[in-house]
Formats: C-alpha cells, sequence, structure tokens
C-alpha cells in the first residue's frame, strides 16, 4: 500500500465544451495489477484511458502515472503545461490497444512492431528486429511477420497491435475495447494474449465487456457510469453480487 | 458433372447448352461504315493529299517539313529544356505544396492563414500572368534587389535583372503557382487517412513530425499521387507558357523556326509530336506508380498490361507468384484468413 500507485486519478474532471464528460474519477491500480473498466456506453471509459496516455487534458483534479503528474510539472508549487517533446517522452512508455486496431496499413506486420523502437528509441535495427521477432512468437503470429494488415484476420491485427505496444516495453498497458471490433470466434486469441501477459505481470486497465476476462485475471473491476465511479472492488464479488442498482442493470445486460 | 457433385455423390445431369439466335445491331454496321468513310477522308488529307505551295508540291501537312524539323538541334534543346521547367517547378509545387498543407492544416492561426492568402492569391490569378510578372515584374518593382538588415543598412545589392534571368522567373512562377494546386491535393491526402492512425502512432511516443512523415504522408500518398500524375501532365504542357518569359522551351524553339521559315503548321505539328510524346511516357510511369502506392491497401495487386499481354499468350492467367515476381517480389501472397487460428 505504501509503494509508488502506477495509475493514481483523484477527483479528475474532463469537460468537452459545455459537455461534462468526466465528473470526479478516483482510482488508483498498484503495480502488476489488472484493473478492467466495465460501464455503459457514453460513461467516458475510453476519454479516462486517453487522459492517462496524454492524448486528452485533464480540466481538474490530479492524476499521476507512476508517480509522475501527466501532462504537467510541479515546479515552486505551480503546474507548467509539458513541452510537446516531454508529453511524446512519456506517451512512449505507455502502451495502448485500441478497438480498431489501428494498425499502419502501409508497413508489414514486423514492420510495424519496429517502426518506434528504431524511429522513436533509437535502438539498433537488428536488435529491434530480433526483438520483434520474439514479440511475434509470444502472440503467435511467427508465420505472418511479413505480412500486410489488410492480409490478416482482425485478431491476428489485433495481437500485431498488442505486439506493437509492447515492442516499447511500457510499464503499463491500456486496452480499449480490444474485442469489441471482432467476430466471435477470434475474441479467444485476443484474450488468451492479454491473459499471459497479465500472467506475466504487465500492468494492464482493461475496457472491455468481457466478463469472463474480468473473473479470470482482473485484481479489480471498476463500474462507472456518467464520469463517476459507481462501484468498484474484486471481481468475483461486484460481478456475482452488485451492490448498486445502476450496476446490477448494466450487469444483466451484458452478462 | 463439376467436382462438386462427385464429391458430394450426387449426379446431375448437365442440360445441353442453348443455342439461341443472337439480337441483330444493324445500327452498328451504319455506324462503322459513316465512321470508315470519315477515317478514310481524314487519312487521305492528312496524309495523301499534295497541294502547290510555291513551286514544289506538297503533302497537305507538310509533312516533309515536320520530318525535317523533329530531330533538329533547336527543337530537340526546346525539348530539353521543356522537361527541365516540369522537373523543376513540380519539385518546387511538390515541396511547397506539402508546407503549405501542413501549415493550412496547423492548429497554429498564423500558418494557416499565411496559406489561406497564398492559395487564394496564386489559385485567384492567371499563370500566364504570373509568369510575366515574375519576368517583368520584379525588376520594374524592384530594379536594385539589396542584401542586409531589413530596414537596416544594406549589407550588398545588385540589378534585379541579372537575378531574374527568364529560366528562374519561370521555375518560380510554375513552381509556386503549381505548389498552390499541390496544397489542396496533399490536403485531401491527408484528411483522407483515418484519425486513428495519429492515435496510434501518438501512444507510441512519436512526434508531430515523424508522424507526419512515416505514418500519414505515405497513406496519403495512395490519394495524392492520381491527381499529381495529372498536374505533373498538365505542367508539362504550361511550360508553354514560359514562352512570355522568354525561356527557349519547346513551344518557343518551333515558334522562331516557323517564323523564320513560315512553316507555321508544320512546326505546331512538330511540337504536338514532342508533347504527345512525353506526356504518353508520363501517363505509363503514372499507371505504375499508382500500383506502386496501392501496396497494403488491395490484397493482391492487379496485372500490369504486360501481365495481362503474357497471360493472354498462354492461355491462362498469370498466377500470384508470377504477378509477385514481376511486381519486384516484395509481395506476400495472399492465402485467405487462416484457419487453425479459430
Ligand atoms: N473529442 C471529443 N469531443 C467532444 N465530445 C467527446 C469527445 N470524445 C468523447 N466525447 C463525448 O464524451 C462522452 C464519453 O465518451 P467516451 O468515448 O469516453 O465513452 P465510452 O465510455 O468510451 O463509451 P463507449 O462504450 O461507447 O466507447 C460521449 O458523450 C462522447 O460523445
Ligand atoms: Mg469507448
Amino acid at each position: 500500500m505504501t509503494g509508488t500507485p502506477m495509475v493514481l486519478a483523484e477527483n479528475i474532471h474532463k469537460s468537452f465544451g459545455a459537455l461534462h464528460v468526466l465528473r470526479g474519477i478516483d482510482l488508483r491500480v498498484e503495480p502488476g495489477q489488472v484493473m478492467v473498466l466495465v460501464g455503459p456506453s457514453g460513461s467516458g471509459k475510453t476519454t479516462f484511458l486517453r487522459c492517462i496516455n496524454h492524448l486528452e487534458k485533464i480540466n481538474a483534479g490530479r492524476l499521476s502515472v507512476d508517480g509522475e503528474l501527466v501532462g504537467y510539472r510541479e515546479r515552486g508549487g505551480r503546474l507548467h503545461e509539458m513541452r510537446d517533446s516531454e508529453v511524446c517522452r512519456k506517451r512512449a512508455e505507455i502502451g495502448m490497444v485500441f478497438q480498431h486496431f489501428n494498425l499502419f496499413p502501409h508497413m508489414t506486420a514486423l514492420q510495424n512492431i519496429m517502426e518506434a523502437p528504431t524511429r522513436v528509441k533509437k535502438v539498433r535495427k537488428d536488435e529491434v528486429r530480433a526483438a520483434a521477432q520474439r514479440l511475434l512468437a509470444q502472440v503467435g503470429l511467427s508465420d505472418r511477420a511479413d505480412h500486410y494488415p489488410s492480409q490478416l484476420s482482425g485478431g491476428q491485427k489485433q495481437r500485431v497491435a498488442i505486439a506493437r505496444a509492447l515492442a516499447m516495453n511500457p510499464k503499463l498497458m491500456l486496452f480499449d475495447e480490444p474485442t469489441s471490433a471482432l467476430d466471435p470466434e477470434l475474441v479467444g486469441e485476443v484474450l488468451d494474449v492479454m491473459k499471459q501477459l497479465a500472467r506475466d505481470g504487465m500492468t494492464m486497465v482493461v475496457v472491455t465487456h468481457e466478463m469472463g476476462f474480468a473473473r479470470e485475471v482482473g485484481d479489480e473491476v471498476v463500474f462507472m457510469d456518467g464520469g463517476l465511479v459507481v462501484e468498484s472492488g474484486n471481481p468475483r464479488e461486484v460481478l456475482t453480487n452488485p451492490q448498486h442498482e445502476r450496476t446490477k442493470a448494466f450487469l444483466s445486460k451484458v452478462l | 458433372m463439376t467436382a462438386q457433385d462427385e464429391a458430394a455423390g450426387t449426379t446431375v445431369s448437365r442440360p445441353p447448352d442453348i443455342k439461341a439466335v443472337p439480337v441483330r445491331h444493324p445500327g452498328r454496321w451504319v455506324a462503322v461504315a459513316i465512321i470508315a468513310v470519315i477515317v478514310a477522308m481524314m487519312v487521305h488529307t492528312a496524309v495523301f493529299a499534295r497541294v502547290k505551295r510555291g513551286n514544289s508540291l506538297q503533302t497537305r501537312f507538310g509533312w516533309g517539313v515536320v520530318g525535317d524539323y523533329l530531330f533538329a538541334r533547336p527543337i530537340l534543346q526546346g525539348v530539353l529544356t521543356t522537361l527541365e521547367l516540369t522537373a523543376i517547378g513540380m519539385a518546387i509545387g511538390i515541396v511547397g505544396g506539402i508546407l503549405l498543407a501542413v501549415m493550412r492544416l496547423s492548429v497554429n492561426p498564423v500558418l494557416s492563414g499565411v496559406s489561406w492568402v497564398y492559395l487564394w492569391f496564386f489559385r485567384g490569378t492567371p499563370l500566364l500572368v504570373q509568369l510575366a510578372f515574375w519576368y517583368s515584374g520584379i525588376s520594374y518593382l524592384y530594379p536594385q534587389l539589396s542584401l542586409g538588415v531589413p530596414f537596416g543598412p544594406e549589407v550588398t545589392h545588385f540589378s534585379a535583372n541579372n537575378l531574374i534571368v527568364p529560366m528562374v522567373a519561370a521555375c518560380i512562377g510554375l513552381g509556386f503557382n503549381e505548389a498552390a494546386y499541390m496544397a489542396e491535393i496533399v490536403r485531401a491526402g491527408i484528411l483522407s487517412v483515418e484519425e486513428g492512425q495519429m492515435e496510434a502512432a501518438s501512444s507510441l511516443g512519436m512526434n508531430r513530425a515523424l508522424t507526419m512523415r512515416r505514418v500519414i504522408l505515405p497513406q496519403a500518398m495512395r490519394v495524392i499521387i492520381p491527381p499529381t500524375g495529372n498536374e505533373v501532365i498538365s505542367m508539362l504542357k504550361n511550360t508553354s507558357l514560359a514562352y512570355i518569359a522568354a525561356v527557349g522551351e519547346l513551344y518557343f524553339a518551333q515558334y522562331i523556326i516557323a517564323a523564320r521559315t513560315y512553316q507555321i503548321v508544320p512546326m505546331l505539328l512538330v511540337a504536338c509530336i514532342w508533347y504527345l510524346a512525353m506526356t504518353s511516357v508520363l501517363m505509363v510511369g503514372q499507371y505504375y506508380i499508382e500500383r506502386h502506392y496501392a501496396r497494403g491497401a488491395v490484397r493482391q495487386m492487379p496485372p500490369t498490361p504486360w501481365q495481362k499481354f503474357r497471360g493472354l499468350v498462354r492461355r491462362r492467367p498469370p498466377t500470384p507468384a508470377e504477378i509477385a515476381v514481376d511486381a519486384g517480389a516484395d509481395l506476400p501472397t495472399w492465402h485467405g484468413v487462416q484457419g487453425g487460428q479459430h
């Protein structure tokens, strides 16, 4: 309890113009923990993940990743906005996996994985290639290294996307509905990769409607609604015996 | 009986092929006859008809003169200058266009405003006027160009007439004008790339410049290349306007000969033949470049005309492996979504 939390959100607020999307989120993710975020559409799950990854700026509250503020720098008791180059460096430490994969379509699977380590971290190409091949093996796609995304199935694309994020050696992985765009029979292969990652000790924040996954590898499940955390706790307890009416109503729809 | 039927163990008796009387199209034959007569008349007047000019009998179009001058030194020199102008003009246009497009899409209102004003001016005035302006306007407005501190002491100065020599004026004129059109093409290309690509690159820690160069622009190419091919072809033809700046490109070269020999029509034919030859080569090049940038977006490349031709000779379509070999072998073949993963 005394270690530095990987993610610490204190009373986070975020608005898009007049639309108040996050209305006071409090969360804590310990290193090595898997937190599953669930909630109805529009509750702000994606927005919260994007805030963690500096893709959106929060309007109020304090958000820190691994003990360092997100988007700001504290100097002399005042907050200074981070420069673009600093933001990029922070983002490089956090992996993100998207619902629609967002692989680079003009690069092969291997090139997708190698791009950021070679260009951002400037690691030697042969080292990167070896690491990329290891990652492809880890997600079970060694034989697809030279395929372009258009030549891969949805499940294969998402596994390449996970490998691409892992190639930067992130200390935190964010997943935004990684299996929602997949045919049902392809969901399992992606979840298997994520489960293995969780067992290997990766800190993960996962937005998903896969309650089986939450129950199996989630350390904590957080139910969000209307920009607020409604209920959180051990997945087995929250999912089988929700306390809050809104949680019950939501779970009865997705289970 | 098909293989499937056999596999299914059923026997289907196939009825005989239908033999029906095809619909007659008498109108087509009438059209063919009319067109044949017109073509014959055109060939006759263009190739065989002779007219008396001076005291010699010549073909109506003066093909003899065309042949005499087609490879004349001044004409070849003009062709070379036309190609130079096209290349330099396009180079300035593409670099300027990318710059203007990125500025236009920038969050900085000053940059996007400057870009807008540039486009407004250069697309709103005729190219001929712009070329004339670069050629003579500058030396009229600023006869003494000076280098020095703005509004401060001059360090050096020289005559604009030496600087804005015809070729430089033409390159600047064609290039700056082209940049305005290329900017719109590049901007459409950038906007055609999915927003998720930007996000994915950002989440990997790539900065804006790197994302633009490595992720956005290569994908925008697919949208940018086809209209750019058209722009190159327009540019090649627009170089003829550089005669206003006294540049000895193809049109100016043939004009000088025509003015001296009074062989106006044959010399225009010489110019047409060269323009057509150059644009034809460009069109073929455009086809292959477009094909290259379709990589990754289509699962199987369409065959090139050469592959189609070989396929025709072989009487079977080329196999994917052959296509991959012909295309430079960097294309994986599509095997379909493999089972076993499920
Ligand atoms: N860039 C933006 N500009 C304006 N409004 C936005 C923006 N991004 C999100 N919103 C709004 O914020 C609200 C929360 O969106 P968010 O994507 O975070 O929801 P979500 O919980 O991820 O929903 P879903 O399950 O549908 O993905 C929505 O009403 C959405 O319309
Ligand atoms: Mg979402």
